[in-house]
């Protein structure tokens, strides 16, 4: 946007150097998160006896620590793909449901629904996951892994409610309100020339949709996925109520096995030794990582769109 | 080509796969609420057993493990303490960037850095904001674990909100009003401070608002940096401060009947401030723009 | 395959405002029909409701009759959908489907109503873009998308999808007022090689145009501001221009107003 000009006046130049100076704070501030996780995870993994990104069990308190982030990531990954695999549909649904499936009236007013789900707080989900989801999930887990254990991931021996498959649906809840939001505003901006095209050659409503709506808005509902999945991986209180906190890697998501990151720096921060607490840092720096890459690649695809509509324009 | 006149009607199968699309659509939107509907009846259901007034005037010192009884007053002090010092610190910096974003940047090099760096912070998960905390505030600086330390982890998550939703209302001003401004001779910064801002004043603190609900429930960098403890801490800059999110997970990780109700109690706490917050931000935007809405 | 429209006493909505009124019209088969008026008095509005796209505005609605032969197009048994399928649109701004070639953007309409074998869709691919005088220019491209092409060429475009799936009637509204001079020539063109073929109905604020292309011309007018449209006469185009029984027409057509 130009904004028109002007002489530079007496009074501005403080003015104009504090709120640059903000603006470079932030970026100070983004910053110092990677030196200093970088300088304080430093002592932990030079004193670490085995190989931090292949390792699986986590001793970092024994006198001999023994860490790795392996069964962690392992466990971030898995569970939050899970969750975006069981959120994205949902939310793709909820979004077309507001913008082109509910009564006028009523939309915004059910958008505003869904997005109560997302100030719900996590250890809200928690409580909820721990209290009511976890019990509940006992039979329809057992169900899987009676009629379906010939798919590997429903298998295994002994089914429990603190699983995988529990942590990833509240992780799907709680990604579900941002993913349907963005989904829902690029939905709502389809073009309408091109809608009443669609329709003008005797689409029905679905074929109106899948012509004209869902090309348009697939940008930017992957970028809605990518920054879902984001978030799904940073979570952290209501998924560390949940996962049974096991440092293995195994696909069987109904079984006793799961855990992530975030989950373990919460779990494990309060008996921590300063080496422990160093090596949760180390972990923090790879969660970070993971998390801006994921980030990066939402941005860059929304960058990519705004090109592509300027293009079609 | 066949003939065909008059109105044909459509295909049954199309028909029907446009029926069960709209279904679909309707189902998914149905799965969505269910969880909410769950979440909000469970805890108003479990939160009213201890909902009274011993919970929210007392705090959990000399409550034993099994004993019934205590509460979140400490935790409510701490966690409005903690997120005013949050908000002290997140708005003015968040503002300023919005003004030099909208205001100075010009679309130039470094203002499309910031940029991109704020949307980038949207993304920084709350425990790694307690991480780098604990890193650079207690471990680097040896400062001790206390609410300020907590409301520095939560001003880092408030800062990207407060700056996009500062942004959006400052480019909702009309050009205008600052070329109004200036032509009369008004210093730029003025004009920003007597024009500018009044004008997107209450969209502004709408987003403040907004920023502010999120991260009250933040539970992870006070798990990090605040730490835990049964009694009132009034002072936010010394020793371990209770939080809400902090008490119901604490609460929540005990093993007796005793200590989840008190869980269920201040998650409906916490939903309470967090709603209230949400609505009165709603109210002010609503007011604000009465003839927009119709 | 060209029908003859029956209108009669027909008002439209949008929410609570009356945009039209009491409208009754013959639109005669295979002939093109042009409508005229100044600015705002509803000539896209009731062009619409020709083919029922009227309503997919939210909250307008439609009362009084529009007969296709014997059909009443809003009975109660008439799905809508079927009624757009039947009578065809091309509208002011050319809307072709960006994510999509040139040769998808003119099957489109055709893949929504049935399988088609590769070779009987490239049939019709190639006689509507030569209906549409478009096939020399794009013949080498139809993979291409169909955004890529200039403002005329893309209406043509627009004009080829609508004609691939067979309607009775077309309606035009504004085809050429985003259009260079040589772009509408080419347009104008097509419309009287098309009127062999189908019921056209143009919305025009070219009077010259109007003229050149249409055998019968209605023109259209509010009484005063806020007020819905209504038909003040139709006729022979060539009475219209030269000998309109309204003062108002003839006001409009010299120019005196709008
Ligand atoms: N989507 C809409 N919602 C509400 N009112 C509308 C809408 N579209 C048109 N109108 C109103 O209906 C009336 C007729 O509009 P319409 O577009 O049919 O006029 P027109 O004769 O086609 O004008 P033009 O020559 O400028 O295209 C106008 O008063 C207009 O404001
Ligand atoms: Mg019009």
């Amino acid at each position: 946007m130009r904004r028109p000009a002007f002489r530079r006046s007496r009074g501005d130049g403080p003015f104009r150097f504090l709120s640059t100076a903000s603006g470079i704070v932030l970026l100070v501030i983004m910053a110092a998160i990677g030196v200093f996780l970088v300088v304080k995870a430093i002592p932990a993994l030079q004193a670490n006896t085995s190989h931090f990104l292949t390792e699986l069990t986590w001793n970092p308190n024994a006198t001999q620590p023994v860490f790795g982030i392996g069964a962690l990531a392992f466990g971030t990954l898995i569970s939050s793909f899970i969750a975006l695999i069981i959120a994205t549909p949902v939310a793709v649904g909820v979004a077309l449901f507001i913008s082109h499936y509910a009564p006028r009236r009523l939309a915004s007013a059910l958008g505003y629904l869904v997005d109560l789900l997302a100030a719900v707080p996590s250890v809200v989900y928690g409580l909820w996951g721990v209290a009511f989801l976890v019990p509940f999930m006992l039979s329809p887990s057992s169900f899987l892994n009676k009629y379906f254990a010939w798919i590997p991931i429903f298998g295994g021996d002994q089914v429990v409610g603190k699983s995988m498959l529990t942590a990833s649906l509240v992780l799907a809840i709680m990604i579900l309100p941002i993913i349907a939001a963005i989904s829902r505003e690029v939905f709502l901006q389809a073009p309408r020339i091109q809608e009443e095209a669609a329709l003008a050659l005797g689409a029905t409503r679905w074929e109106m949709i899948r012509m004209a709506v869902l090309p348009f808005g697939r940008p930017g509902v992957i970028t809605a996925a990518l920054l879902g999945l984001g978030r799904a991986m940073g979570e952290t209180i209501a998924v560390a109520l949940i996962f049974p906190a096991t440092f293995t890697i195994s696909f069987r998501i109904l079984s006793a096995n799961g855990n992530s990151i975030a989950a373990n720096i919460a779990n494990g921060f309060g008996e921590a030794t300063p080496i422990g607490r160093g090596a949760l840092i180390a972990s923090g720096l790879v969660l970070f990582l993971i998390t801006l890459l994921v980030n990066t690649a939402a941005r860059l695809v929304i960058a990519r769109r705004k090109e592509y509509a300027r293009a079609a324009a | 080509m066949t003939v065909v006149t008059g109105i044909q009607p459509i295909s049954a199968g199309r028909r029907v796969k446009d029926r069960a699309v709209q279904a679909l659509v309707y189902l998914a939107f149905a799965i969505a609420v269910v969880p909410l509907v769950s979440v909000l009846w469970l805890v108003i259901r479990n939160g009213l057993k201890r909902f009274d007034i011993e919970f929210l005037t007392h705090s959990m010192r000399n409550i034993g493990a099994r004993d019934a009884g205590g509460g979140a007053y400490h935790a409510i002090i701490g966690t409005l303490e903690q997120v005013l010092l949050a908000s002290l610190i997140a708005v003015p910096i968040g503002l300023l960037t919005a003004i030099y974003l909208v205001e100075y940047g010009n679309g130039g090099r470094l203002s499309r850095i910031v940029s991109f760096f704020v949307d980038v912070m949207t993304g920084v998960p709350s425990v790694v904001s307690g991480l780098f905390i604990l890193a650079f505030w207690i471990l680097a600086l040896g400062m001790p674990f206390s609410g300020f330390a907590g409301a520095l982890a939560l001003s880092i998550l408030m800062m990207p909100t407060v700056v996009r939703s500062a942004e959006e209302m400052l480019r909702l001003v009309p050009n205008e009003l600052r070329e109004a401004s200036y032509a009369l001779g008004v210093p730029k910064w003025r004009s920003i401070v007597k024009v500018v801002l009044p004008t997107a004043f209450t969209g502004i603190v709408t987003g403040v608002m907004l920023a502010v609900a999120r991260v009250a429930g933040e539970t992870a960098p006070l798990l990090l940096v605040v730490f835990s403890t049964d009694s009132i801490n009034n002072d936010p800059f010394n020793g371990p401060q209770m939080g809400l999110p902090l008490y119901v997970f604490d609460q929540a990780s005990r093993p007796n009947d005793t200590a989840i109700d008190r869980a269920w109690a201040g998650a409906l706490t916490l939903i309470l401030i967090i709603m209230l917050l949400n609505l009165v931000a709603r109210l002010i935007s609503w007011w604000r723009s009465p003839a927009k809405r119709g | 395959m060209a029908k003859q429209i029956e209108v009669s006493d027909l008002d439209a909505y949008y929410g609570s405002h009356k945009a039209i009124e009491g409208i009754s019209m013959t639109i005669e088969p295979r002939s093109v029909t042009a409508f005229i008026g100044p600015s705002g008095c509803g000539k896209s509005t009731f062009l619409r409701t020709l083919n029922r796209m009227h309503e997919v505005i939210p909250g307008a609605r439609v009362e009084g009759k529009v007969r296709l032969e014997d059909q009443d197009l809003y009975g109660p048994s008439v799905d809508p959908v079927s009624v757009r399928r039947t009578i065809g649109m091309v509208f002011q701004r050319p809307n072709p489907f960006p994510t999509m070639s040139i040769f998808d953007n003119v099957a489109a309409g055709l893949k929504l109503n049935g399988r088609f074998s590769k070779s009987q869709l490239e049939g019709v691919v190639e006689e509507s873009l030569k209906g549409a005088n478009l096939w020399n220019e794009v013949k080498t491209r139809l993979n291409k998308p169909g955004a890529g092409l200039s403002g005329g060429q893309q209406q043509r475009l627009c004009i080829a999808r609508a004609i691939a799936v067979r309607p009775q009637v077309l309606l035009m509204d504004e085809p050429c007022s985003a259009l260079d001079p040589i772009s509408t020539l080419a347009i104008e063109d097509l419309i009287s090689e098309l009127k062999q073929e189908f019921t056209i109905v143009i919305v025009t604020h070219n009077m010259q145009q109007a003229a050149r292309v249409s055998e019968k011309t209605a023109f259209f007018n509010l009484a005063a501001q806020g007020q819905p449209g209504k038909l003040i006469e139709m006729d022979e185009t060539s009475k219209i221009f030269t000998n309109p029984t309204q003062k108002a027409t003839e006001d409009y057509i010299t120019g005196r107003f709008g």
